[in-house]
C-alpha cells in the first residue's frame, strides 16, 4: 500500500532541519582545518568579529570546557582513546576538524565571519596509511598517546585452528582492501537549538538517526538533565548510518543556544558533510583458508588493520569487531581466527555506514569462496552448496560465536538461479567469451545479522518501546521509540495495527522522532525498525486487546473469558448477539462512568521488547557483466535479488529498501572511493569528486523473495535495510574478476572503476599491431 | 548593496530587495517562505534544488536571485492545481518513488519539464533526463517507475 509519509514530501511541506525558523535565530558557521596534522600557535578572530552582524565568535578555549568530551560507546577493553574536545584544542588532526565557530545574523554573513578569522598552523607529518601507521619510526596520529594502534584483539572460534591449518591440503592466501566510504546522504547535517531560560530547558532539532540516544549522551557533556533536554529529529533526508552518531557540533549549537540566550541554526556544507561525518568501511584484510582438494573448508584466518581515522565517534572501534562476528557467512568453517588491529590516521573517524562491518565479511568471505573454487579448479556454486547448513540444522550455532535463527540458503540460491535461467546465462557468458568479449558472472550468497539487538550485545540497550493508545474518539495514537527516515514505519505500524485492532488505516497515526513525546527508544540502524519497534508494538496491541475484553465482558454482563475479539469489534456468542465496537469501550474507558472493580481509566498499553536474539536475513545474488574493452566499462547485463527478510508486512517497502541497498552497493563495487591524498589532504570533498550512482548506473532488477520467518519475534520479520548493501557488493565483484579471470586477473581491489579495469585487462593482453 | 528583485513564484508576484551574491534557492526558501527545495551540495550536481524557470528545469544553487528577475518560477509547492496532485506527483506516491523525500522535490521538477518535452519516454530516456538528480535512498528503480506511470496517465501541462 501506499505510504502515508508521502503527500506532504511530494508537496514540499515536510519540514526538514533547515526549514525551521525561530523567533529570534541565529546562524553558526564553523572553521575547519585544512591540515591534516598541525599545531594551532594562534587564532585571530578580531577582524571576524568587526564584520557587521557577526555576534559571536569563538574557539576551543571558549567553549570546550563547557561542552565535555565527544563520547565514543563502544565497550573495547585496553582501547587507548584520545580525548575528544568539541572544538580543536591546541592541535588539529584531520582535514576538516573544527577550529572555529561564527554566529552571525544570516548565514551569509557568518561565512565571510569564518573566512577573515586568521589561524596560525604548524603542519606536522600527517599519518595517511595505516598499514606505514604501524611500522617502527612512523610518525604519530596523536603524539600525546605515543602509538598508532587504537587497540588489538585476537578472537578465535570453533574448533583449533592450527590443527585445521595442519590438516589442509593446501593454504589459499588472499589479500583485500575494503575501501573507505562515504554514505552522503542527500540532506546534510543541521542543528537548530533553543534554550528556555526560565525552565532551563534546552531543546535540540537535528537531523540524527538517534534523538534517543543523543538524549541519554548529551548531558554528560551539556550538563542538561535527562528530563530537560528534548531532541526532536525532524523530517531527516537520509542517514546510512552517517547520522548515528553523537556528534561535536550537536554538542556546540545546543552550547552556543544557552550561552548566547537565543536560538542557533547550524547547517552544514557538502564539502563539511564530506569531510567530517562519519566514514565507512576501510579494512585491509589478508585472509588464509585452510583446505582440501576437494573443496572442503577446514579453517580460515583473518589479519585485518582497520583504519579508524583520527578519533573515536560513537562506535567506531566496533565497527570492525562486526565483521568477525559473520566472517564465515553463510557456511559451516570449523575454525576460526581473527586479528584485528585497529590504527588511528590523520583522518575524518570511520564509524557505522549502511552494513557496518558485516558488508566487509560478506565481501570476503564471497570472494574467497571464488577464488577458492577457482584455485582449487571446483564449481563456484557447488563450494558453496558444500558448506552450507541445512534448514533443519537451525539454531545453526557458528564458529564465529553466533546462533543464526533459521535460514534456508539453498532454497534461495536455487530461487535466484530460476529466476536468472541461470544455465542460459552461463551458456550466453562462455558463447560471449567464445566471441572474445570479457564476459563474468558473480554470485553471492551472504547471511547478516540484523534487528539489532539483545541488549547484552549492544552498548546501551538493544529493546525497543512502544506505546500505543486507543483515543476517546477511536482514533489510534501509535507511538515508536525507533526514529526512521524514509524507512516507512508511519505506514508499516500503522498497517500492523489497523491489521490488529481491527480499525480502518486513516484512523491510526504513528509518532516518533520527538523524546517529549516518544520519551523511550533506542532508534533507527541495524535494521531494527520493524523486527524490534514493530514487536513492541504488537505487545502493546496484545494488552489492549485484552483489556478490551475485561470492558466488553463488564458491558455484556459476561466473563472476561466468554468474550471473542475478531474483526474489530468484541463479542460473547452464546451470551449477546451484541458486538462492541472500539469506540464503545474507548468511551466506557475514559468517560469512566461504568469501570469494572479494580481496573483503571484510560485504553493504552506501553511495552519494552527485549528481543533475545538477532535476526539473520539472508539471500543470494547474481549479477553478469560485460567489460568493454576499450574503456574498461563494466556494464551489469543481469542482476537478480533474491532476499529472505522473514514474513513481508510492506513488499513495496521492502523492495525500495533492497533497491537502494543494492544502488549503494553498485557504488562501492563500480566508483566509491574515499580519497585522501599522501598529506592527509581529502581529494573526494563535493559531489564532483565523489562519484554516487546516478539512474543510468542502476540495471533493471530481477527480484524474488523467499520467506523463511523468524522465531524471533512474533512478526516473524528479519529486517531488510541493509540487505541491499550487504550482499550486491560482492556478486558484482565476482561477475568482475570472473570476467578477467580469462587474463590471469585473481585480485583487484575495488572500485572497479573504469580506468582499474583497463589497466587490468591492458597489462595482460599484449597490444596488437 | 540590495536589488530589487521582482518575480512570479508560483502565480503570485514576489517584488523583495536581494543582495547581488544571494542564490536563488536561497531566495526562495528564505524570502519566499518556499522551504520545499531543498539545498544538497554547493557545486549544481545533486540537483534538489531544481526549479523551473520560465518552463525549464533549472538548478536554482547555480543562479543568482537577481538573474532571475522578471521571470516565471514554479517550485514544488506550485505544482498542486487547487489541492490536486499533479500526476508526477502521484506516480512517486503511486510507485514509493521516495523514502526520506529530500531529493523528491527536485527530482519530480526535473521530471516534469522531462515530461514536458517527451511525453512517451523510454526507461533510458527517463534515467537519462534524470541524470542531473542524484537520490541516495531509492537506487531510482521506482522513481523511473514514477515517471513512467505519470507519462502513461497523459502529462499534458508542465
Amino acid at each position: 500500500m501506499k505510504r502515508v509519509e508521502d503527500p506532504r514530501l511530494i508537496k514540499g511541506i515536510g519540514t526538514y532541519v533547515d526549514d525551521m525558523k525561530l523567533a529570534g535565530m541565529l546562524h553558526a558557521a564553523i572553521l575547519r582545518s585544512p591540515h591534516a596534522h598541525a599545531t594551532i600557535r594562534k587564532i585571530d578572530t578580531s577582524a571576524a568579529k568587526t564584520i557587521a552582524g557577526v555576534v559571536a565568535v569563538l574557539t576551543g578555549a571558549d567553549v570546550n570546557d563547557k561542552c565535555g568530551l565527544v563520547p565514543c560507546a563502544a565497550a573495547i577493553p585496553d582501547l587507548k582513546a584520545p580525548a575528544h574536545t568539541v572544538l580543536a584544542s591546541d592541535r588539529v588532526y584531520y582535514v576538516g576538524h573544527a577550529v572555529a565557530v561564527v554566529v552571525a545574523r544570516d548565514p551569509y554573513i557568518a561565512r565571510d565571519a569564518v573566512e577573515a578569522i586568521d589561524v596560525d598552523y604548524d603542519p606536522l607529518p600527517a599519518v595517511v596509511d595505516p598499514e606505514a601507521a604501524l611500522k617502527p619510526g612512523s610518525p604519530l596520529t596523536h603524539p600525546d598517546l605515543g602509538t598508532n594502534v587504537a587497540f588489538s584483539q585476537t578472537v578465535a572460534g570453533g574448533g583449533d585452528i592450527e590443527a585445521a591449518f595442519r590438516n589442509a591440503d593446501r593454504v589459499i592466501k588472499h589479500r583485500l582492501y575494503h575501501q573507505r566510504l562515504t554514505p552522503m546522504p542527500i540532506e546534510p547535517r543541521g542543528v537548530v537549538a533553543s534554550y528556555h531560560n526560565g525552565e532551563q530547558a534546552l531543546t535540540l532539532w537535528t537531523s540524527t538517526q538517534i534523538p534517543h540516544l543523543l538524549r541519554t549522551l548529551l548531558p554528560g557533556m551539556l550538563g542538561v538533565p535527562e528530563p530537560k533536554l528534548r531532541i526532536v529529529a525532524p523530517e531527516v533526508g537520509g542517514g546510512f548510518g552517517a547520522k548515528l552518531n553523537v556528534y561535536a557540533e550537536e554538542a556546540l549549537v545546543g552550547h552556543l543556544a544557552m550561552r548566547l540566550g537565543v536560538p542557533v541554526k547550524w547547517i552544514e556544507s557538502r564539502r563539511e558533510n564530506a569531510a567530517s561525518t562519519i566514514h565507512g568501511r576501510d579494512q585491509i584484510g589478508e585472509y588464509e583458508v585452510a583446505v582440501k582438494n576437494d573443496g572442503t573448508i577446514l579453517g580460515l584466518k583473518s589479519r585485518t588493520v582497520a583504519d579508524l581515522g583520527a578519533y573515536n565517534q560513537l562506535l567506531t572501534p566496533a565497527i570492525p569487531t562486526l565483521t568477525g562476528l559473520v566472517l564465515t557467512g553463510c557456511y559451516k568453517i570449523p575454525a576460526v581466527k581473527i586479528d584485528l588491529t585497529a590504527v588511528y590516521t590523520n583522518k575524518m573517524s570511520t564509524d557505522a555506514y549502511r552494513g557496518a562491518g558485516r558488508p566487509e565479511a560478506t565481501y570476503l568471505i564471497e570472494r574467497l569462496m571464488d577464488v577458492v573454487a577457482n584455485e582449487l579448479k571446483i564449481d563456484r556454486i557447488a563450494i558453496r552448496r558444500k558448506h552450507f547448513p541445512s534448514p533443519s540444522e537451525f539454531p545453526f550455532a557458528t564458529s564465529c560465536g553466533l546462533v543464526y535463527d533459521s535460514g534456508d540458503y539453498d532454497g534461495a540460491l536455487a530461487k535466484a538461479k530460476q529466476l536468472a535461467n541461470w544455465d542460459t546465462l552461463v551458456a550466453d557468458r562462455d558463447a560471449a567469451r567464445g566471441a572474445g568479449r570479457l564476459a563474468g558472472i558473480g554470485v553471492s550468497t551472504y547471511v547478516e545479522i540484523c534487528a539489532m539487538g539483545p541488549s547484552k550485545a549492544m552498548p546501551a540497550g538493544g529493546w525497543e518501546w512502544g506505546c500505543v493508545r486507543m483515543e476517546i474518539s477511536g482514533k489510534v495514537s501509535v507511538i515508536t521509540g525507533v526514529t526512521p527516515h524514509g524507512q516507512g514505519q508511519e505506514t508499516t505500524f500503522a498497517q500492523i495495527v489497523a491489521d490488529r485492532l481491527g480499525v480502518p488505516i486513516e484512523d491510526v497515526v504513528v509518532m516518533k522522532g520527538d523524546t517529549a513525546v516518544a520519551h523511550y527508544g533506542r532508534d533507527t540502524y541495524g535494521s531494527r525498525g520493524t523486527a524490534v519497534g514493530g514487536t513492541a508494538i504488537v505487545m502493546c496491541i496484545d494488552k489492549i486487546i485484552k483489556k478490551g475484553k475485561v470492558l466488553a465482558a463488564h458491558l455484556l454482563e459476561t466473563l472476561d473469558d466468554h468474550v471473542v475479539f475478531e474483526h474489530g469489534t468484541f463479542k460473547a456468542p452464546g451470551v449477546s448477539t451484541r458486538a462492541i465496537p472500539w469506540g464503545e469501550l474507548a468511551a466506557e474507558a475514559y468517560i469512566a462512568k461504568n469501570l469494572p472493580a479494580g481496573v483503571e481509566p484510560g485504553l493504552e498499553a506501553s511495552s519494552f521488547f527485549e528481543p533475545e536474539n538477532f535476526t539473520f536475513p539472508f539471500g543470494t545474488h547474481i549479477c553478469a557483466v560485460d567489460i568493454d574493452r576499450d574503456t574498461g566499462a563494466v556494464k551489469i547485463t543481469k542482476y537478480v535479488a533474491v532476499d529472505d527478510c522473514g514474513n513481508q508486512i510492506n513488499p513495496l517497502l521492502i523492495e525500495g529498501q533492497v533497491q537502494g541497498g543494492i544502488a549503494q552497493s553498485i557504488g562501492q563495487a563500480l566508483m566509491e572511493r574515499t580519497v585522501y591524498d599522501e598529506n592527509g589532504q581529502l581529494l573526494t570533498g563535493e559531489f564532483m569528486d565523489y562519484a554516487l550512482p546516478r539512474a543510468a548506473d542502476i540495471p533493471e532488477y530481477v527480484f524474488g523473495h523467499t520467506v523463511t520467518p523468524t522465531p524471533v519475534n512474533p512478526l516473524g520479520v528479519k529486517g531488510v535495510g541493509e540487505a541491499g548493501t550487504i550482499g550486491a557488493t560482492p556478486a558484482i565483484a565476482n561477475a568482475v574478476l570472473d570476467a578477467l579471470q580469462p587474463l590471469g586477473v585473481v585480485n583487484l581491489d575495488l572500485p572497479l572503476t573504469p580506468e582499474k579495469v583497463w589497466r587490468a585487462v591492458h597489462s595482460r593482453v599484449p597490444a596488437t599491431v | 548593496m540590495a536589488i530589487p528583485v521582482r518575480l512570479r513564484v508560483n502565480n503570485s508576484a514576489t517584488q523583495h530587495d536581494v543582495e547581488p551574491r544571494v542564490l536563488l534557492v536561497h531566495y526562495l526558501r528564505e524570502s519566499c517562505g518556499l522551504t520545499g527545495t531543498h539545498v544538497g551540495c554547493e557545486t549544481g550536481i545533486c540537483g534538489a534544488c531544481t526549479v523551473l524557470v520560465d518552463g525549464k528545469a533549472v538548478k536554482s544553487c547555480t543562479m543568482f536571485a537577481v538573474q532571475a528577475d522578471g521571470s516565471d518560477v514554479t517550485t514544488i509547492e506550485g505544482l498542486a492545481a487547487n489541492g490536486t496532485m499533479h500526476p508526477v506527483q502521484e506516480g512517486f506516491w503511486e510507485c514509493h518513488g521516495l523514502q526520506c523525500g529530500y531529493c523528491t522535490p527536485g527530482m519530480i521538477m526535473a521530471s516534469v519539464h522531462l515530461l514536458a518535452r517527451n511525453g512517451k519516454p523510454s526507461r533510458d530516456e527517463i534515467a537519462d533526463g534524470l541524470r542531473g538528480n542524484l537520490c541516495r535512498c531509492t537506487g531510482y528503480s521506482h522513481i523511473i517507475d514514477a515517471v513512467n506511470h505519470a507519462a502513461r496517465k497523459g502529462v499534458a501541462r508542465a
